[in-house]
């Protein structure tokens, strides 16, 4: 991989599900757009936090990426590969290097293996280890997630919430991998215990060098640990943004939205806040509305919105995001957005400064 | 042993008044003292919020006044009155009248609540037909009201939809709109919220807020995010290991908490109003196993500040001489604690050693 090249890059990635109708003959009837065009980028050492409601697309993407789901059109490439239409025998060294956590520790480990079959398959199906040497290891990872070793024949019924997203974690460190991704890995957990394994997955990361991506609807916790955030909203990219930016100046009006609709623990800020509450649902990807697909539920659409598909602009501050309204931003960052090279082909080059007639809004 | 908030000469005017409850369930592993001596009273209108984490009793204290814990392996004692009537030894019948007519109960998980199989609106007419003398057509037309005072749009066409064609926040609209139909006098709302994103969240809350104000009715609103208590609570309770630890007005308890776990939730919050802390604060260990509840303080083994003394249990009492009403089970002196409760300019747990 040359010097500077990000770790993982995602341009213009499609999945569509097909939606299939008919007695002899399947035809296609239809179509679930979970993910419709989206381009990413995740440099080493990084964490990108991906968020947005269910229905967004953020756990198609994932899977996407490490091709567990084929996807319909677009590119995956690690470390300068190409992963997608790469065959499985193939792509088996790659999956080596991602691993994956998932939300819920309960369903995600084999209720009939122990503990130290869990950790230990991944390393020996890769043929890294065996005997006492392997167990050895395993032992060190248990004791690295604060798991205590002596558990090591344990099976995962045994263990509490928190200790099983431990086991899930060591298990994703067994081959040391360099990308872990995270789908909502501590909202299943209490509190209290959310905040431990989000401090573990810090420190591992300083220790191992690992890049995260890390997908929550928690945007407390998102934020604790993004360097840059993506929002998403029904398949579509709308708001890329160096993590500490977006929860000041949230530029596309659903991340407005979202972060407003977190109520603060503390009564007295609570009550100063002044929340948009959304109308509605978000609407279904199978029918997505047209151009913006927000639009149906944004306060400061209009004509324009559901008619021109807006292209992600990129901003001064970093910030990318694909509105005709932008919030947050000035008439001189919006005279210097620019269309950003990795905009949705759908989208137009209509850029905000040429259609806002207003001066302006800064919130 | 159990302090009681307000005086015995009020006390037929609340509208619960539950006392010194306990559940407890036999198990293969052993008894399960889920619930252990739970006491507190509710006034009309009130919003009153359980906060803790699973296993902490809130879910079992909920579903107890209602009688849906009763079974031949639970042992329940202690008291539950409604408008002065006990509920503990109450009948089934008796039961059933009260439960979805006066006090009515939605749960986290709108998905599993309704029956997948039978329009919404005639679920709605079934449970007001089974508590009301009314026609078919005056029983559809109240759910149809119901649903559409709810917010759910176009609710004449709604009605005669199934569960699966509503979305996540509409169902727990739906479920709310039913746990209405008969007017309540008590809402129990169990994670009302917790299985839907945040924006839909919002809207439920607000609809929440607004049917306290509008009709005066009272919630129990049981939740383990405080963000959600912030937003919609009198009066909150936090419980650990099947007690309360702590109760006090919302002020009290997010500006005075008096108890070492109540500043531990409070620490491990990330608040988006406010810079992140370089780390987040966390509580060590896990809760513990209600099969064999720790002796003395139930946090003890958790608490950084336990001294001696832990090692007796401290009774849930006004420890503070000024905030009548604000209870809670701590050793330490007051004083003590406005001290040992700042870590980092903010209220949270110290590290353990």
């Amino acid at each position: 991989m040359a010097k500077g090249e990000p770790l993982l890059e995602v341009s213009h990635l499609v999945k569509h599900f097909p939606i299939k109708q008919g007695i002899l003959i399947d035809r296609e009837v239809a179509s679930v757009r979970a993910v419709d065009d989206v381009s990413l980028v995740l440099h080493e050492g990084e964490t990108l936090g991906l968020v947005g409601e269910s229905g967004s697309g953020k756990s198609t993407l994932c899977r996407t990426i490490l091709q567990l789901i084929e996807p319909t059109s677009g590119s995956v490439k690690y470390g300068g590969r190409e992963l997608v239409g790469v065959s499985r025998r193939d792509l088996r060294p790659v999956r080596r290097e991602i691993q994956m956590i998932f939300q819920d520790p309960y369903a995600s480990l084999n209720p009939r293996k122990r503990v130290g079959e869990i950790i230990g398959d991944p390393i020996q199906l890769h043929g890294l280890g065996s005997g006492q040497e392997l167990r050895r290891t395993v032992q060190e990872l248990m004791d690295r997630v604060g798991l205590s070793p002596e558990h090591y024949n344990r099976y995962p019924h045994e263990f509490s919430g928190g200790q099983r997203q431990r086991i899930g974690i060591a298990r994703a460190l067994s081959l040391r991998p360099k990308l872990i991704i995270a789908d909502e890995p501590v909202s299943a957990l209490d509190v209290s215990i959310q905040a431990q394994i989000i401090n573990l997955l810090e420190d591992l990361q300083d220790e191992f060098g690992l890049s995260y991506i890390f997908v929550a609807h928690d945007l407390g916790v998102v934020r604790h640990v993004s360097d840059r955030i993506a929002v998403m909203y029904l398949g579509k990219l709308v708001e890329r943004s160096p993590g500490p930016v977006l929860y000041e100046r949230p530029i596309h009006p659903y991340s407005v939205a979202l972060l407003s609709a977190v109520p603060i623990p503390d009564p007295k800020a609570n009550a100063a806040r002044n929340p948009i509450v959304l109308e509605g649902d978000i609407p279904s990807a199978v029918d997505p509305p047209s151009a913006c697909r927000f639009h149906t539920r944004c306060p400061w659409a209009t004509e324009i919105c559901s008619r021109d598909e807006p292209p992600l602009a990129e901003y001064e501050s970093g910030q990318a995001a694909a509105c005709h309204h932008p919030r947050n931003v000035d008439s001189r960052m919006i005279a210097g957005a620019t269309v950003a090279p990795d905009s949705p082909e759908s989208a137009t080059d209509v850029l905000p400064a040429q259609t806002e007639r207003e001066p302006a809004a800064t919130r | 042993m159990n302090a009681r908030p307000v005086p015995s000469a009020r006390q037929s005017k609340s509208l619960l008044e539950v006392s010194d409850l306990e559940v407890e369930f036999r198990t293969d592993e052993g008894t399960v003292h889920a619930v252990d001596g739970v006491s507190f009273d509710m006034s009309d209108g009130e919003v009153l919020s359980i906060v803790g984490e699973s296993g902490s009793g809130k879910s079992v204290t909920a579903m107890t006044i209602l009688g849906l814990t009763r079974g031949p392996n639970a042992r329940i004692s202690g008291s539950v009155r409604y408008h002065g009537k006990e509920l503990t030894d109450a009948s089934s019948e008796e039961l059933q009248e009260i439960r979805g007519d006066r006090i009515a109960m939605v749960f986290q998980d709108p998905m599993s609540s309704f029956n997948p199989v039978q329009r919404i609106g005639d679920q709605i007419v079934e449970a007001i037909r089974a508590h009301r003398d009314v026609s078919d057509e005056e029983a559809h037309r109240t759910a149809v009201e119901s649903l559409s005072s709810v917010g759910i749009p176009d609710a004449k066409t709604r009605a005669r939809h199934y569960p699966f064609e509503y979305s996540g926040g509409m169902r727990q609209r739906a479920m709310i709109a039913m746990a209405l139909a008969l007017e309540p006098a008590l809402l129990i709302a169990d994670e009302p919220s917790t299985a839907l994103d945040v924006t839909i969240q919002a809207q439920i809350l607000e609809l929440l807020r607004q049917l306290n104000e509008e009709r005066g009715l009272s919630v129990i609103l049981i939740t383990h995010d405080l963000g959600v208590v912030a937003e919609i609570a009198d009066r909150v309770m936090v419980m650990y290991a099947g007690q309360i630890v702590e109760q006090g007005s919302l002020d009290e308890i997010f500006y005075d908490p008096q108890h070492p776990y109540t500043w531990g939730l409070m620490g491990s919050l990330t608040r988006l109003d406010q810079p992140p802390p370089e780390r987040l604060p966390q509580i060590a260990g896990a809760p513990p196993s209600l099969l064999a509840p720790p002796t003395g303080c139930h946090f003890r083994p958790r608490c950084p500040h336990a001294f001696g003394k832990c090692i007796e249990q401290p009774a849930l009492e006004q420890r503070l001489p000024t905030a009548r009403g604000h209870l809670d089970r701590c050793w330490l002196e007051p004083s003590e604690k406005k001290e040992k409760r700042e870590v980092e300019g903010r209220i949270g747990l110290e590290a353990p050693a």
